[in-house]
């Protein structure tokens, strides 16, 4: 063994192939949950012919994807067209790389310190997940203007200005979280969300933030929706308006990278609502080093609530989308600010 | 380590820089500045400046960048006739060249006799923690808070008066 | 790793001094508005780079704050600026700025 390959390094590295495979990994799990919970809600059975309950169908979709052709318009920037998918990919997977999903460990004593579970641990995390969110924006805008053709570039736009429109809400609405923490670090904040609220003598609830900060929670996840461009917020990219917005023009793998960054995407609005909000890696029954069940249980309940709103709600018509952004969200964010702010002070901090 | 890292991301930052003035392609000097600010906001993390390097990548390369890139993609847009790129004419009589030249010839001296005393001011105090937010928000807030509430009614200021120029003329 | 000098505060000064020089050159020498406003883009982040080198130099934090409002500025000179580069292009139809030189004598 060289020098520098300690058990830590060794640890790190396996945490970061676990978090880069496990992102993956979880985006086929939705492609197949979305299915099935979208065939349930509208009456029917989901997929069920390829493998037990449809289990396979994920791997049959990714088959059909790397089979297909790969087309390029002929006016496409050659550069941008192919650097488009790759960065929205990129921005989704580095965007979770700050999320931490369990407890530290040390691993039973292999290690001779405990090292933090997540492919990187900074003490700005929720900034660094702000700039990587706010640099998504570039594979979409370089998708429609790259791909030459009038439904790329208009759902290119309208996607990007939509994104960035709810950026806002989104950030002020971890600045009220931050305020209670009182640190912009992930474990951090998780860390004061252990433990739980008692009445009479009695645990009457958990002590995560979704109770203090109930109307921060909502407003961060419709800004998170929106961020994904997902339903009811995704009019940029709907089969009956704009053919399929900024990826209209792309096949195989190029689409497959912007399916996989839009899934990521949701993933990692997910597990930051679950880090903030609904208390990480804590729950009961479990010890500390099985938090990480917990995590996945919350991340899934999420994402099971953005599939289910995705195929009940109905989509918000373009302008509808911006005025509620601004006129609404935003606003409602800054109050929401205003008054956590005003009961961190009234309260002595 | 810092070293290596160091004149990666400089040499990084000096090309990016230089691309985007020398090439042709509005896009894609925009997309070459944006690397250029990546680069700068690593060399940020070098200096342990966390904070500005994050504020770096949200409001330079996340925000404005944003501004260039719908600007250059809605000018460009309405003329496909042109070739997509810019009239680079480097233009300017006799005169502004060989100033231009003298000058750019006392920078280049200057550059190298700065450049052979690299090493006379080294960082003191290795150990010194990265600075955190919270000392940075306790200055911001006590001592500048005044400049902190001008700049919102510059920004307030700007987005009105970029609304109106850029409001379609009524006639 | 160790024939590489270590980064001095002299180091960043140069480098910041060579962005600032390449902005200056890209602000008269290249013919197109936005193009300019790139340019002064560099050198705002030249001297960004300036503030936060010195700061780590005296271990202080206000440097960063003054960053943090030449960053402020910068994004409301763009925002202004490329509203004055769609108003112009609507009248001449183009991006040279000597096209715009009706004022001269």
């Amino acid at each position: 063994m060289p020098a520098f390959l300690t058990p830590e390094l060794i640890a790190h590295l396996t945490v970061i192939v676990v978090v880069f495979f496990g992102l993956q990994i979880s985006a086929a799990v939705l492609v197949y949950m979305e299915r099935k919970v979208a065939g349930f809600i509208q009456q029917r059975y989901g997929p069920y012919l390829v493998g037990p309950y449809g289990l396979l169908q994920p791997l049959a979709d990714i088959v059909k994807l790397v089979f297909k052709e790969e087309l390029k318009p002929k006016a496409a920037d050659k550069i941008l067209f192919y650097v488009a998918p790759v960065l929205s990919a990129t921005a989704a997977f580095a965007a979770f790389s700050v999320v931490p999903f369990g407890a530290d460990t040390d691993f039973f004593g292999l290690l001779s310190h405990p090292i933090h579970l997540a492919a990187a641990d900074v003490n700005v995390g929720l900034l660094v997940i702000f700039a990587i969110t706010s640099m998504g924006v570039y594979g979409i805008v370089l998708a429609g203007w790259s791909s030459n053709s009038k439904y790329s570039l208009l759902g290119g736009l309208r996607s990007s200005a939509q994104m960035i429109s709810y950026e806002i809400s989104y950030g002020l609405s971890f600045a009220a979280v931050i305020m209670l923490a009182g640190s912009l670090s992930l474990r951090e904040i998780v860390d004061q969300q252990a433990g739980s609220w008692h009445l009479f003598g009695l645990a009457v609830a958990p002590r995560w933030y979704i109770f203090p900060q109930l109307f921060g929670f909502l407003i961060y996840l419709t800004a998170g929706v929106a961020e994904t461009n997902r339903a009811p917020f995704d009019f940029p990219e709907a089969e009956q308006e704009l053919v399929a917005g900024y990826h209209t023009e792309y096949s195989s793998m190029s689409f497959a990278l912007f399916f996989l960054a839009e899934y990521v995407n949701m993933v990692t609005v997910s597990a930051v609502a679950t880090d903030l909000f609904l208390g990480g890696w804590h729950g009961p029954f479990l010890p500390e080093w099985l938090g990480w069940i917990w995590f996945l249980v919350k991340v899934f309940a999420i994402l099971f609530f953005y599939i289910w709103m995705r195929w009940t709600l109905p989509r918000y018509r373009y302008d509808q989308l911006m005025e509620f952004g601004w006129k609404w969200l935003l606003p409602a964010a800054v109050i929401n600010l205003l008054v956590t702010s005003a009961v961190v002070i009234y309260m002595g901090g | 380590m810092d070293a290596l890292l160091f004149w990666i991301l400089a040499a990084l930052a000096v090309i990016a820089s230089l691309l985007v003035i020398g090439q042709r392609n509005p896009m894609y000097s925009v997309l070459l500045l944006i690397v250029s600010f990546g680069a700068l906001s690593g060399l940020y993390v070098l200096l342990g400046a966390p904070f500005v390097a994050a504020i770096q990548i949200i409001i330079y390369a996340g925000a404005i960048m944003v501004l260039f890139l719908f600007v250059v993609m809605l000018l460009n847009a309405q003329h496909e006739s042109q070739v997509a790129g810019s009239e680079a004419r480097f233009s300017g009589g006799a005169f502004a060249r060989r100033f231009g030249a003298a000058l750019a010839i006392a920078l280049a001296i200057e550059l190298g006799l700065a450049i052979r005393q690299l090493q006379a001011t080294p960082f003191g105090g290795e150990g010194r923690p990265a600075s955190t937010v919270r000392d940075i928000g306790l200055r911001l807030f006590r001592d500048y808070s005044f400049a902190f509430e001008a700049t919102s009614v510059l920004i307030l200021v700007a987005m009105v008066g970029a609304i109106v120029l850029a409001r379609k003329e009524r006639s | 790793m160790n024939f590489l000098p270590e980064p001095t505060l002299n180091s960043y000064l140069v480098l910041s001094a060579v962005l600032f020089a390449i902005g200056t050159a890209g602000v008269f020498l290249r013919r197109n508005l936005i193009t300019i406003l790139l340019s002064i883009e560099v050198m705002l982040n030249a001297v960004n780079l300036t503030f936060v080198a010195v700061d780590r130099y005296l271990g202080a934090v206000d440097g960063q704050i003054i960053v943090f409002f030449v960053m402020t500025v910068a994004a409301a000179e763009a925002a202004t600026g490329l509203a004055i580069v769609i108003a112009l292009f609507r009248h001449r139809e183009t991006l040279n700025p000597d096209a715009y030189t009706t004022l001269k004598w």
